[in-house]
């Protein structure tokens, strides 16, 4: 994990170097002022030398301002190392995301992704500032600050070292028991805000069945929990301010009374009493520092992870070697196909598929949810890759095309579809960015957009808000019909593009594609009969096999699914929503 | 209507308006649950600071008291020096023992106060309307619930009491000091000011750069969550590169404005840090210098003592300072949880109340036990009057916003056990209807009754519950199948959910789960399909036996099968009640009593199914997709 984090340093490894090194090079200044003050006192002030203390004082000077130089540059390499990391993981994460395959994407919800590349990273910038700051300084200051207290008395140094022991351990047990206990106590946060977040999505239905006081007491009951496991682990952690105080007045009191002893038998004087006291602080808070410097860095351990998922998600679909960058037409065959989405899962989604679909062909495709509709379509344009078997297009295994190619010549337009915050053009050039505004027209009059297109406010140029929210179901179905059929690709893919366009619409827009397109293969994926029925071949798909293939009397007469919704449908289109209400 | 929620949509703002009166509320909201405690809290500081001053000035006793005048004696008497020691010895545990104290005082303050905002901020936000949920984008409230509480904890947890510590430590030890010598004291802080200032200098430079970070880290999002949203879109287009570019831009803007923001606050410790040590070096020298001249009565001792006195304010105006960018940032984040605490609650000016009756008399008796038979009951006169489900629009007008009328003029009536459609395009007004029955927003002109009753003078309670309402997302909460049935009455016996979920068609598939109807749902029940998830909804409705029933239909495709098992659910469902029905499929629509055609809120067909046929009109026109 540390290995792939620190990859991502790269540019400002330079500073990340430099940074720990300027901050030693700053305790060692920070060091020597105590050591040249006790020589000032005693040389200088003791002895009444005034030429000593200006002599030690100018080298104090000298030394806080070579420490205030190397301090402040300390700082600046400090933020740029750690902002400059942050901003190199953020680029990774979305960089390596962008070459993620559909089954990578499906690992991932959205929230977490946001939240990886947002809050993950900030946690990450913090610890890597204060391990190249603050952990490498803390060390060194604690160790200089000891061997200088040798150096003046090794025998009230051993009082520190026994000090520094003793607290370290007692700062281990509590920060190493607290770490666990926090890291225990995260995810019940989470769930109490998850049960929050539900209210606040559910909230018509909390008002609906009046359970406004009963959802209250839930929450409080489980706000209670939450506050009884913090002010446990929280009292935990309390005690190191005054453990640790307890130790600096020890040391202080014992100091005192020994170096008393020592004052007065000659072997220490005055001055090196005082630098002792003032290292006890500077020993026990470098102590403290690191400590917390180390909780800190357990506790951003989950955020490295979750980042390090992201990075270490490998596209599990790869361009050939020799990619071919031509696909001759828009034929689709399936040869013995078979697919699941886990490779351990025992029921494969897609059995033994055989299929042939010549170029030109209009193909309808129908059946229940979970019957392998969307999985089939998906192989053609090598969102997935078969397990066993081939796909191919234009006479071509899918797999021996170059992916970007493939995408282009075969256009799916998702289920699940998005506009992107732009404006109808912007949105439009994503098929094709060199577009003029005359062939997004043209596209538009295809897919029986433009009609309203050109009634919005600034027509073509009207800005689509995030997620396209400023138009109707109906008419994001019909800009991301334009938006695919701008590639010019040799196969269409609608998959449930039109169930929000109604009836008489929908039909207009298929005999344009049949009209202005005719060259292109076109496979409709749809609930209703009536999109489907002129097709000129139509499958019938359940539980990943092929129930039947035909044309729609075929079917009609021999396919009992087919007999059946059929059936259901008679008299009417059977959805009213969204039905030409628009126009 | 005015929306009072308008005000609060200005998305997250990052600087406060008025930050001393946010930082006096805190306080108020802190104090009120634990003002002891922080009156504990404030004093044990105080003894905590004065144990360490103690220590400082022991220092001068040391020297200049005890091991001075046992220099060169031939048998030193070390009895005062144990004296003094212990008598140190003595504050300092005082002083351990406050700031021990003072912590575990303050975990309970920051703990028990996050308890309360929080068990505030949930009760209060229940009782808001149903306009607040709407009018706030669900991100903005959880980030309320977690972003904004977070920032202040650390706000009442650490900068308020650090903020106290270095407050008394550095007036404190500047009394000590002047004390001990006003001369170097003067000088120490005219060092003390420099040091003010250059705080001031870096500190603000770092929080103006901590603000627009925290904006370009917003922008950031939004276009993760974006494209996230989208990914699937942008590899079918192969538009990878395109998005990776306008990322650098934003993902450069955010590193700029941190890089900043966090050099300018590393630099404040070492500046205050080093100009401490000249300070230090000053005082040493002027003292020094005195002490040689005899000047001032100041002793080697008291050089010392001062020495340390003045190092130790060069660290509480670094902790400030970088305190203060954290309280700027924590009052931003509570001036939003104290605007949720403010927001009107749902007003419920209605005092008629519903009651069960005996069944099988003719006259209306009041009964405390579950019947099948309910009442309205008037407080005023005790009078009762049978709940039958009799439902009247009269010359309804609605808006979300005051500009913007939704419902013009609607009228309409629906006589008990009668079952009325909605039929029309998206954003014609059907789903409006529903918000208005159950009063989730209020009308504007017009009157809505329930069994001749304005439904305003229903009292909100009585009026939902006499409602079952199935909406369109199929919304389920964390907890067992059961639990989410028995959500429509919570005291329904197990038979009962059972019952109900026979009755909606859900038993089958329940039975199917792997722990049955104690399968555990989470997550909005995403394990569950689409069509499960509804059927869920149609039970939960049915558990409640509401005589009153609305359903707004899914829109999303289920397959024709699953939809089949939905449709005879809600069928049974609808039976011998009132029913108001959002269709947008055939089959709800066909054996309605009465079907509307709504488009811009005007009802501009009604009729039944045949009548509506017959008329060649829009319906004919929905209905056979042709244009007549």
């Amino acid at each position: 994990m540390i290995k792939t984090l620190a990859g991502y340093v790269r540019e400002y490894k330079r500073e990340a170097i430099i940074t720990p090194i300027l901050m030693v090079v700053e305790v060692i200044f920070d060091m020597l002022i105590p050591f040249i003050m006790s020589m000032l006192i005693d040389e200088g002030v003791q002895e009444g030398n005034m030429d000593n203390i200006i002599k030690y004082g100018v080298l104090m000077l000298i030394a806080a301002a070579a420490a205030l130089f190397v301090g402040v540059m300390g700082a600046k390499t400090g933020a740029r190392a750690a902002t400059g990391f942050a901003k190199n993981l953020r680029w990774g994460m979305f960089s390596n995301i962008q070459t993620f395959s559909f089954a990578n994407i499906d690992k991932f919800s959205t929230a977490s992704l946001v939240t990886r590349m947002t809050t993950d990273v900030t946690n990450i910038q913090m610890a890597f500032q204060m391990i190249i700051r603050a952990a490498s300084r803390a060390p060194v200051s604690l160790i200089i600050a000891m061997v200088m207290t040798f150096v003046i008395n090794a025998r009230i140094a051993m009082i520190y070292l026994i000090a520094v022991i003793a607290l370290s351990i007692v700062l281990g047990i509590v920060m190493g028991k607290s770490v666990v206990f926090f890291k225990k106590i995260f995810p019940k946060y989470d769930d109490l805000n998850e049960s929050i977040q539900e209210n606040v999505t559910g909230i018509r239905v909390v008002k609906t069945f009046v359970r406004e006081d009963y959802e209250t007491e839930k929450l409080k009951k489980a706000s209670g929990n939450i506050y009884k496991l913090f002010t446990k682990a929280e009292k935990m952690l309390a005690t190191t301010a005054p453990a640790m105080m307890l130790t600096v007045y020890a040391c202080i009191i014992l100091v005192s009374w020994v170096g008393a002893n020592f004052i007065v038998q000659d072997a220490m004087t005055t001055g090196e009493l005082m630098s002792m006291l003032t290292y006890c602080m500077n020993i026990l808070m470098s102590l403290m520092m690191f400590s917390m410097v180390i909780v800190m860095i357990a506790m951003s351990e989950a955020s490295a992870e979750r980042i390090c998922e992201v990075l270490n998600e490998k596209s599990d679909l790869h361009n050939p070697e020799e990619p071919v960058y031509e696909v001759k037409d828009g034929s689709v065959d399936f040869n013995n196909v078979v697919f699941s989405y886990h490779k351990t899962s025992e029921k494969p989604v897609l059995h033994e598929i055989n299929l042939h679909i010549k170029s030109g062909e209009t193909i309808g495709v129908m059946g229940g949810t979970g019957s392998g509709k969307t999985s089939l379509i998906n192989m053609i344009s090598r969102l997935y890759d078969v397990d066993s078997g081939s796909v191919e297009v234009g006479g071509l295994d899918v797999r021996q095309y170059d992916m970007e190619v493939l995408r282009d010549q075969v256009s799916v337009v998702l289920q699940k579809n998005e506009l992107f915050s732009g404006t109808v053009i912007d949105n439009l050039r994503w098929g094709n960015e060199n577009a003029t505004e005359e062939e997004c027209r043209e596209a538009c009059i295809i897919a029986c957009a433009d009609d309203f297109v050109s009634k919005m406010p600034k027509g073509y140029h009207t800005y689509i808000e995030q997620g396209g929210t400023n138009v109707s179901g109906g008419q994001k179905q019909r800009l991301c019909i334009a938006r695919a059929l701008l590639k010019k690709p040799k196969i269409l893919i609608l998959d449930d593009s039109t169930s929000a366009v109604d009836t008489a619409t929908e039909r207009r827009i298929r005999e344009g594609l049949k009209e202005k397109l005719p060259e292109m293969t076109k496979i409709i994926i749809s609930q209703r009969i009536s999109s489907i029925q002129h097709a000129d071949k139509i499958i019938v798909m359940d539980e990943g096999r092929i129930d039947g293939i035909g044309t729609h009397d075929e079917l009609l007469a021999n396919n009992e699914i087919y007999a059946e919704v059929f059936e259901s449908q008679q008299g009417g289109s059977g959805d009213f929503d969204e039905i030409g209400g628009e126009d | 209507m005015p929306g009072p929620a308008r005000s609060f949509k200005e998305g997250q703002k990052i600087k406060t308006e008025n930050p001393m009166k946010v930082l006096g509320r805190v306080m108020k909201y802190v104090s009120r649950d634990y003002l002891v405690h922080v009156i504990l809290v404030v004093i044990f500081i105080v003894i905590g600071v004065w144990s360490t001053i103690q220590g400082t000035m022991f220092m001068q006793t040391l020297i200049d008291d005890y091991i001075t005048p046992m220099l060169g004696q031939e048998n030193p008497d070390f009895g005062p020096l144990l004296h003094a020691i212990i008598r140190v010895a003595i504050f300092y545990a005082i002083g351990v023992a406050a700031i021990y104290a003072r912590s575990v005082i303050m975990v309970y303050v920051t703990q028990g106060t996050l308890r309360n905002l929080r068990d505030e901020m949930f009760a209060k936000m229940e009782k808001f309307p149903i306009r607040y949920f709407d009018t706030n984008t669900r991100g903005d409230i959880m980030s309320v619930y977690t972003n904004d509480i977070d920032t202040l904890r650390q706000m009442i947890s650490q900068s308020i009491p650090q903020i106290i510590n270095s407050l008394l430590t550095i007036v404190m030890s500047i009394v000590s000091m002047f004390i001990l010598t006003v001369p170097l004291t003067l000088f120490a802080i005219g060092m003390l000011l420099v040091m003010v200032l250059a705080t001031k200098r870096f500190a603000g430079r770092s929080g103006k750069y901590f603000v627009k970070q925290q904006r370009q880290l917003g922008q950031l999002d939004g276009y993760v969550e974006e494209m996230m949203a989208g990914q699937k879109v942008i590899k079918v287009f192969n538009h990878e590169e395109k998005a990776k570019e306008q990322f650098e831009k934003l993902n450069d803007m955010l590193f700029n404005a941190a890089d900043e923001a966090n050099k300018n606050a590393n630099i404040t410790m070492p500046v205050n840090a080093n100009l401490g040590y000249i300070s230090f070096v000053g005082s040493a020298i002027i003292g020094g210098a005195m002490a040689l001249a005899g000047f001032g009565g100041v002793t080697l001792g008291g050089i010392a003592s001062f020495l340390t006195l003045n190092k130790s304010i060069s660290m509480p105006i670094s902790m400030m300072s970088m305190e203060l960018n954290a309280i700027v940032m924590a009052l931003a984040g509570a001036e939003r949880v104290f605007n949720l605490m403010d927001e009107e609650f749902e007003p419920d000016e209605g005092n008629v109340t519903l009651v069960n009756i005996k069944e099988g008399t003719e006259e209306l008796i009041e009964t405390s036990e579950r019947t099948e038979r309910w009442a309205w009951k008037k407080p005023e006169t005790g009078e009762l009057r049978e709940l039958k489900g009799d439902v009247r629009f009269e010359h309804v007008d609605f808006g979300y916003v005051p500009e913007k009328t939704v419902l013009h003029d609607l009228s309409l009536y629906a006589k008990p056990g009668q079952k009325i459609a909605f039929v029309g395009s998206t954003g014609a007004g059907k789903t409006t209807i529903t918000n208005l029955i159950n009063r989730f927003y209020d009308i504007k002109a017009g009157t809505i009754t329930y069994d001749g009753i304005s439904i305003n003078r229903i009292s909100k309670g009585a009026l939902r519950k006499s409602l079952g309402i199935v909406l369109q997302d199929a919304v389920l909460f964390s907890g067992t199948v059961m639990d989410n049935i028995r959500y429509g009455r919570p005291e329904a016996t197990n038979e009962e959910v059972i019952a109900a979920a026979k009755l909606a068609n859900a038993d089958s598939f329940i039975r199917q789960l792997p722990d049955g109807y104690n399968t555990l749902i989470k997550g909005n029940g995403t394990s569950l399909s689409q069509g499960q998830r509804q059927l869920l909804t149609i039970a939960r409705a049915a558990v409640a036996d509401p005589p009153v029933i609305i359903l707004d239909e899914a829109t999303s495709s289920i397959d024709t099968r699953t939809e089949r098992i939905v449709q005879e659910g809600m069928d049974k469902l609808m039976e011998g009640r009132t029913s108001f029905v959002i269709a947008h499929r055939l089959s709800t629509v066909k054996n309605s009593n009465a079907i509307m055609v709504l488009e811009q809120g005007v009802i501009i067909e009604r009729g039944t199914h045949e009548q509506l046929l017959e008329q060649k009109g829009r319906y004919y026109q929905l209905y056979t997709g042709h244009t007549a």
